[in-house]
């Protein structure tokens, strides 16, 4: 996804730690995201959530399968 | 009467700032016993009781993952405090309910404190607290922990839900048909049971084991085998079938179902936006900038260039002031004790010891104020987002830039609060590396010795030379653990999800609190550790002490040079006349110079000499001579010492860390010295074993097998440098 872009969540593909992370910030399916930008090395990327902005590795936003609006 | 109060929340919700709003400095940051979590308790008498209020850990929800959740969680069901405190961000309401949830599953007596109001009033937020209560059927009260505001307020509602004295009744949330009907009937297995009951309530275990909690199960396979082995068996099963039916484990259900409940409830009036959702808010315009591309990474290291600036040049004054101070005890005690071994103990052991660490302090309380300032304002969070890429590469995190700073990443600091705080880092393998390799950086120990070296050898580009160590400990640092991340630390890299607060105004309380809990700690060392080392290495250098031919001889050679003088001479000296005149100059360096002749000699008998001599031949190989030697065993228990162990062993009876000048000369002078023996010798104190405190540290924070570890391998690295760039730089003639 791009800079600025929004989307819908639709699923969360990974399970274990990295899954409940992600779950308990509040990435779970049928919430919007939008992309804030990205690190001066292009990693990792920062994406806005339910009013909060969080950071992860490009390998871990991986498992978030979006919709994009 | 006595009430047990506990605080809970997400991280960056403000719990810190009301902690320490209600507790002020009457707060106290133990240990849990057995693990590395921080234990804050604090008191406060409000209304004619005595509230004992325990800050938890911040976390994000209250799964069995991390020593932090279970922490909290377990202090909340065996402590059972009378009243719960969860401190809501109201412009982040719907993450922060998450754990909310989780609280109200738990059962526990439950306040709302809703704070930030403010902030979320600048985003066009309004919370509707009464509405919210009614759904959550816990009272709730707005708040601004930063001012105040809503403190009466939420210590009276506290209070009065505390003295209902309920029973811990949990919350119900549906998770969908399936796995409710799999609930009730681990429900029935679990009352039927009595599993854990007396604990958690039933509901909760079995939420609990559906969410495959791995400290439930372990508990429950302890107490009841059968009972444990039904109840898996019949999680394993519905695990299965929405494996099949829906993709995704029950875990993924049941976080999407208080989701959902959260949302829902939030719909009902509870949030009204005046703004699109998308807007810009401050943060995030500041973030472009400090974010970007371009200048993110300028600013950054400007920021940083900034800090080491502020802290060298605000703490010269009151370093010099203290120095003073050190001084003039010295001189007063020179000149009113009779001379002998006790003057000498006080002299060279306490007061030069000691004296050159708290010479320090005013520069690690600056560096940690200007630390506390990057990281309470949230900057630091931005600092690792940036960094994150690059740590990765040596197997660390972005978040572990904090511990590296705080350990003398910049210029001075400690390593023991650094090891400190690599607890907050999350994943266990980036924790040891960073806790491994923090000391490697140049603690406000080692500065002195820097200077020292750099300053004689190297004079004309101090400042540079300064720039250039700091980056070469660095570099071995970030080396070190990809070494130790490819070998005995092997393993995956762990998430890196993290929250991006957005910025705030450092409260100038938490600044203070924070420098001084990490300024105490090096302190402390000063009247522990550093004192009995100093003494104790006093006493490796004075003892056995010449024999007594030996200083007979030298008393005789002072004699004849004083014969020799004219009588008027000598006078001038017995008198201490001052000014003196040009030949009373000359006898007096004259008799000087005899004495610090006896001072080598007698440091050469003494056990440390003896030692210092018998590790030359290994030494030798770097460049270290046996008077070097002895500084650098000093410096195995404390880094501060070895510079004025390095002034002693060169016979010029004291040196002081901050004003090494004339060492720095006879350093000069002498054929053993060059830049390349100062280059090795640099080396090799920037990288060998941590002092004695850091060792304590890291047995504590890992175990004393890592810090014999951490001993061993820095020590071994550091001689292989050393004698890597000696003799390299011998064969070049670089010198």
């Amino acid at each position: 996804m791009h800079k600025n872009q929004h989307g819908i969540i639709t699923a969360i593909s990974v399970a274990g730690e990295l899954g409940r992370r992600l779950r308990e910030m509040g990435l779970v399916p049928g919430t919007r995201i939008k992309v804030c930008g990205r690190a001066p090395l292009r990693d990792p990327v920062a994406i806005r959530i339910l009013d909060s902005t969080i950071t992860l590795r490009n390998n871990e936003a991986d498992h978030i399968l979006v919709e994009i609006e | 009467m006595q009430l047990k109060m506990a605080l809970a929340g997400n991280p960056n919700a403000g719990k810190t700032t009301l902690f320490n709003q209600l507790t002020g400095a009457r707060q106290h940051v133990g240990n849990y016993p057995g693990i590395t979590v921080d234990h804050k308790e604090g008191h406060l008498q409000y209304q004619g009781q005595t509230i004992t209020i325990t800050d938890l850990p911040g976390t994000y929800s209250m799964t069995a993952y991390s020593a932090e959740e279970l922490v909290a969680r377990d202090y909340l069901v065996y402590n059972r405090p009378q009243v719960v405190i969860n401190i809501v961000d109201a412009s982040n309401l719907e993450r922060n309910l998450y754990l909310t949830c989780q609280l109200l599953e738990l059962g526990a007596p439950l306040v709302v404190a809703l704070n930030m109001i403010d902030v979320a009033e600048a985003r066009g937020i309004e919370i509707n607290a009464a509405v919210l209560a009614q759904h959550l059927q816990v009272p709730v009260v707005p708040i601004i922990a930063r001012s105040g505001f809503g403190k009466d307020a939420l210590l009276s509602a506290a209070l009065q839900v505390a003295s209902t004295n309920q029973q811990w009744n949990p919350l119900s949330i549906s998770y969908g048909d399936d796995l409710d009907t799999t609930l009730s009937e681990l429900i029935k297995i679990i009352t039927a049971a009595d599993l854990m009951t007396e604990t958690y309530h039933a509901r909760y275990t079995a939420i609990k084991y559906l969410e495959n909690d791995d400290q439930i199960q372990a508990k429950g396979r302890e107490i009841s085998p059968q009972t444990a082995h039904l109840l898996e068996q019949l999680v394993e099963k519905t695990a299965d079938h929405s494996r099949l039916t829906l993709d995704v484990y029950p875990e993924a259900i049941i976080a999407d179902h208080r989701y959902g409940y959260i949302k829902s409830l939030l719909r009902q009036g509870v949030i009204t936006r005046k703004f699109d959702a998308d807007r810009l808010y401050t943060s995030d315009k500041i973030d472009k900038v400090l974010t970007n591309r371009l200048l993110g990474p300028v600013l950054m290291l400007a920021i940083l260039f900034a800090l080491y600036q502020f802290t060298f040049s605000w703490s010269e004054i009151p370093g010099t002031w203290l120095k003073n101070a050190f001084t003039w005890l010295s001189g007063l005690v020179e000149t009113t004790l009779p001379n002998g071994t006790l003057k000498s103990l006080i002299i060279s052991g306490i007061i030069n010891g000691v004296g050159g660490v708290i010479g320090f302090v005013p520069l690690i309380m600056f560096m940690f104020f200007g630390i506390a300032i990057l990281e309470d304002s949230g900057y630091l969070a931005r600092v690792a987002f940036m960094m994150d890429r690059i740590f990765r590469i040596f197997g660390l995190h972005g978040s572990s830039v904090m511990p590296f700073i705080v350990s003398g990443g910049i210029a001075g600091g400690c390593a023991v609060p650094g090891v400190m705080a690599t607890r907050t880092l999350r994943s266990p393998k980036e924790r040891m590396a960073t806790l491994l390799t923090v000391p490697f950086m140049n603690c406000g120990a080692k500065l002195p010795v820097l200077a020292l070296l750099i300053g004689t050898f190297f004079g004309e580009n101090k400042a540079r030379y300064m720039f250039f160590f700091t980056m070469l400990a660095w570099i071995v640092a970030m080396l070190a653990a990809k070494l130790l991340r490819s070998t005995v630390l092997r393993g995956a890299p762990t998430p890196f999800v993290m929250e991006l607060p957005p910025y705030r105004f450092p409260t100038i309380r938490g600044l203070c609190i924070h420098t001084w809990e990490r300024t105490y700690q090096y302190v402390k060392k000063a009247g522990t550790v550093i004192l009995g080392i100093s003494i104790l290495l006093w006493a490796m250098m004075t003892f056995p002490g010449l024999s007594e031919e030996v200083s007979t001889s030298f008393a005789m050679k002072r004699q004849e040079v004083m014969a020799a003088a004219a009588p008027d001479t000598r006078a001038e000296l017995q008198i201490k006349k001052e000014p003196l005149s040009e030949q009373a100059q000359a006898l007096n360096k004259a008799i000087t110079l005899i004495g610090n002749e006896e001072a080598e000699m007698a440091l050469r008998h003494s056990i440390a000499g003896k030692i210092g001599i018998s590790l030359e031949s290994v030494s030798r190989l770097a460049g270290f001579d046996w008077r070097t030697d002895i500084a650098l065993i000093g410096g195995f228990a404390a880094k501060e010492v070895i510079v004025s162990t390095l002034g002693t062993a060169y016979s010029m009876g004291k040196v002081d860390s901050k004003d090494a000048q004339s060492l720095s000369d006879r350093l000069k002078e002498d054929s053993n010295w060059n830049k390349v023996t100062a280059v090795a010798a640099l080396v090799f104190i920037m990288f060998y074993s941590p002092c004695f405190i850091t060792l304590v540290c890291i047995a504590k924070e890992a175990s004393w097998k890592w810090a014999a570890f951490s001993m061993a391998f820095n020590t071994i690295l550091a001689y292989l440098m050393a004698v890597a760039v000696f003799q390299i730089g011998t064969f070049f003639s670089l010198g």
